[in-house]
């Protein structure tokens, strides 16, 4: 299904300005290579690590992790603490 | 949306038993990170750079060698050589690997450059004197504004990141740049904006134990390690990788922790030691002296930040921008984009921009500390709007819940809040006598809000039962706040045995699948999760031995107050059977019982806190006296809540000494200039006034019984709430970080801060 990307605006000179992507996924996985597959340079900062937020919820790190049409979905830079 | 089974009575979550580590402690029987001892064990000491920037020209290390005393002597050609340069984060090993020991430069006062094994601590120390170390000194910068300007020294060329816009400086090595709405049209709207300008200087975490750890390893790639460390699977992880062993072949223990706050999250001495070891055949102590740790384990970033707010007669914020500078030594890591994500974080904003820079410096590598970034961006932001309200006649409690983020509210940086609790925390504080209480002249008052992710990770929890109804729990996190009396008070929960009953151990690698470091206040969250989850486990296999014994379907049978019970009138009429009457017989009754979770939580939950702060200056000196505080925090729900006032209370007192005395001071060489605690200044106990809190439960639906992680949030809000009530105190506005008498003094005579 096809599922609404959110992108922080830094990422936005590595999608052509676009701050919304739609991909194709079913889980946070397939939305990231689909990322990927669409908008190669954001190779680059999923590579460096990021967090997915599904409706409020950030998932670190958890691919398998479904994501649907009607889901908020937001990706964030990766979270670190102390 | 809330767990299914999300539970909300308790027997004994919420209550206060005492800690389970408290004798060991008292009495000298915790055995710390220097507590480690070992036949034939030699003792290693490190050689540091003194100088800010330089090449390594050459390294004799032939009389340091010769030395009887001395048994091995390593450099960077000791380490891996597999171990690969990327830019930014991605290359972590890398830039870990040339911290704990250089390669071609030194890149600040007190860099690692080589290190020797000797038979005693003192022949170390003397044998560093035999190595000759010939240096050309270089250009050197320690301010996070200079090191971004076009002629300042190059660090490092090439670790900026996919992220870096065109035309910054190659010390700029990542870049993050989030927010919605029109800033510019939303300052249009404002009756009042501010732009201001703040600076916070590098603190270090602070922890009363040194760095220490005993390490072996054999020419067979087999080795053992003690340390004292939040996370010993990443200890693990790391130096496999920076000596080119398998990670499996490293047994990593971690010792009892004398605090940690985020500076035990990676590695320094440890590498060192195994590769001593490893050459010297025969186990290596290094126990680091306060001065290295100062010099050379990871303070927190300095920042430099720029804010713009606009604000309605009303008291609306129309617009918010903040520019986050922060300086992380001389690698990638410096937290500007945490900063930036958290510094609007509480508030409902219709327009807002954020933009953090992670800059390098001629300084250590910054580490994590407690919510790092957030503390100085929310000390930027809130001294705006501290100004905003005073100059617009407005009640900062006020103004903070008008503008508040709520359950629904689109955060600053991009998705809807789930269920939250700040607005919670704002009616307490402006319930609480403390809001209230009259002030004394030379007085003020300053309040703040602050705002943390908090963090799941990956984690792994097993518990036995004993054949007396006993329960050992092995946890994979050091215990860094408590956590194995809050980890023993869930299992109880879920068990029905007493708390007493239940011994929690933090196991080593070996022992236990892996588990993220004790960081991103995650474990009460996380390791709390994977504990009810791994007694709930057990209680099936409970359940299952009272279902054959009555002989009904294990769907049949309930748990209940410690025992196995019939569900229902239907399911037969027996006596409740209780767990140690089933652990008696378990080994002939299908064999030993234990509970497993292993998984990756994804529920972690936002955190919030509002802090208020009563300070007095005095004029004469300079000098600030903290006269009460008041911690106002969402817990989510307090599993030991005697811990969770110890948390709110412990950041509150590190904010202190952050915002009032704590500073990194280099000299014109770029040489540390105050690297013992005589100083550099924390508070100590004559320095801080009882701390008063509040526990604020606003349950984490993504938790079974509620939890938020309560480490970080608590060290957020206390450098804007003093700096707050520093200003109003001193009728001038305090812009840089600390306000220690002398700065207090000049900007008293100055008229501006």
């Amino acid at each position: 299904m096809t599922v609404k990307v959110h992108l922080w605006s830094g990422l936005r000179a590595l999608t052509g300005e676009q701050a919304v992507v739609e991909v194709e996924a079913a889980t946070i996985g397939d939305m990231l290579r689909e990322l990927v597959r669409l908008h190669p340079a954001l190779q680059a900062p999923i590579d460096a690590g990021v967090s997915v937020s599904v409706d409020g919820r950030i998932m670190a790190s958890d691919l398998t992790a479904p994501v649907a049409a009607e889901n908020e979905i937001y990706l964030m830079q990766r979270l670190r603490g102390g | 949306m809330a767990l299914d089974d999300q539970k909300s009575v308790f027997k004994f979550v919420g209550t206060r038993p005492d800690r389970p580590d408290g004798l060991d402690k008292v009495t000298g029987r915790a055995k710390f990170g220097a507590d480690a001892y070992a036949a034939g064990m030699l003792h290693g000491a490190i050689l540091r750079s003194p100088h800010a920037h330089a090449r390594i020209v050459k390294i004799d290390a032939s009389k340091a060698e010769a030395h009887p005393d001395v048994k091995a002597v390593v450099t960077r050609a000791d380490f891996s050589d597999k171990v690969e340069f990327k830019p930014g984060l991605a290359g972590e090993f890398w830039n870990v690997l040339e911290n704990v020991m250089a390669g071609e430069k030194a890149l600040y006062d007190g860099h690692a450059v080589a290190a020797v094994a000797a038979t005693s601590a003192l022949a170390a120390r003397d044998a560093l004197k035999l190595i000759e170390v010939e240096y050309e000194v270089l250009p050197h910068v320690t301010d996070v504004d200079k090191a971004m300007v076009a002629d300042a020294p190059v660090i490092r060329e090439g670790a900026s990141d996919y992220s870096v816009p065109e035309g910054l400086h190659p010390n700029v090595v990542r870049y993050h740049e989030s927010g919605h709405g029109d800033v510019e049209a939303g300052f249009g709207e404002a009756d009042l904006v501010i732009e201001d300008s703040f600076t916070t200087e590098a603190t270090h975490q602070g922890y009363i134990e040194p760095h220490a750890c005993l390490a072996s390893l054999g020419g067979d790639g087999k080795g053992e390690l003690w340390c004292t460390t939040q996370g010993h699977w990443i200890a693990q992880k790391t130096c496999a990788a920076l000596l080119g062993i398998e990670t499996a072949q490293l047994r990593v223990t971690a010792s009892e922790i004398g605090g940690g706050f985020g500076g035990k999250t990676t590695v320094f001495i440890e590498p060192v030691a195994l590769a001593l070891s490893r050459k010297a055949n025969r186990p290596v102590k290094i126990v680091m002296s306060r001065s290295e740790v100062f010099r050379a384990t990871g303070p927190t970033s300095s920042a430099s930040m720029d804010i713009k707010i606009g604000m309605k007669k009303d008291g609306t914020i129309t617009a918010a921008e903040g520019i986050f500078r922060l300086q992380g030594g001389a690698f990638p890591g410096a937290p500007g984009d945490m900063t930036a994500m958290c510094a609007f974080a509480p508030y409902d904003l219709t327009n807002v921009r954020q933009v953090g820079y992670d800059v390098m410096a001629n300084r250590p590598k910054q580490a994590a500390y407690r919510a790092p970034g957030a503390p100085m961006g929310a000390f930027a932001v809130e001294s705006v709007l501290d100004e905003l309200c005073n100059q617009l006649g407005l009640d900062p409690l006020d103004v903070r819940l008008k503008n508040a983020a709520h359950d629904g509210s689109k955060a600053s940086y991009g998705p809807t809040y789930d269920q939250i609790g700040l607005v919670k925390t704002l009616e307490e504080a402006k319930a609480h006598p403390h809001y209230s209480a009259p002030l004394k002249p030379g007085q003020g008052r300053g309040i703040s809000c602050g705002f943390w992710f908090n963090h799941g990770g990956e984690t792994s929890v097993s518990l036995a039962l004993s054949g007396d109804g006993s329960a050992q729990l092995m946890v994979g996190t050091p215990d860094i706040g408590g956590s194995r009396a809050s980890m023993a008070l869930m299992a109880a929960e879920v068990l029905g045995i007493p708390y007493e009953n239940i011994r929690v151990t933090v196991a080593d690698t070996a022992t236990l699948g892996y588990n993220d470091v004790s960081h991103g206040s995650r474990v009460t969250y996380a390791s709390g999760l994977a504990t009810i989850k791994a007694a709930k486990h057990a209680v099936e296999k409970l359940c299952e031995r009272a279902a054959t014994k009555w002989g009904i379907p294990v769907d049949a049978v309930k748990w209940e107050d410690g025992c196995a019970v019939p569900s229902g009138p239907n399911a037969g009429d027996f006596d409740p059977l209780p767990l140690a009457d089933i652990t008696a017989n378990m080994g002939a009754t299908g064999g030993p019982i234990s509970g497993h979770f292993e998984a990756t939580p994804e529920g972690a939950g936002v955190s919030f806190g509002t802090h208020i702060v009563d300070a007095e200056v005095d004029p004469e000196t300079g000098k600030t006296a903290i006269t009460r505080y008041t911690v106002i925090q969402d817990a989510g729900k307090a599993i030991h809540p005697a811990y969770v006032e110890g948390q709110y209370q412990g950041g509150a007192a590190q904010g202190i000494g952050w915002a009032l005395n704590e500073e990194y001071i280099y000299g014109e060489d770029g040489r540390l200039q105050n690297s013992i605690f005589l100083d550099y200044r924390i508070p100590v106990a004559s320095d801080l006034p009882m701390i008063d809190t509040v526990i604020v439960e606003v349950p984490n639906p993504g938790h079974p019984f509620g939890v938020r992680g309560v480490g970080e949030t608590g060290i957020v809000p206390p450098l804007a709430a003093i700096a707050n009530a520093v200003s109003n105190a001193a009728g001038v506005r305090m812009r840089d970080l600390p306000m220690s008498p002398p700065r207090i003094l000049a900007a008293l005579k100055s008229g501006d801060g």
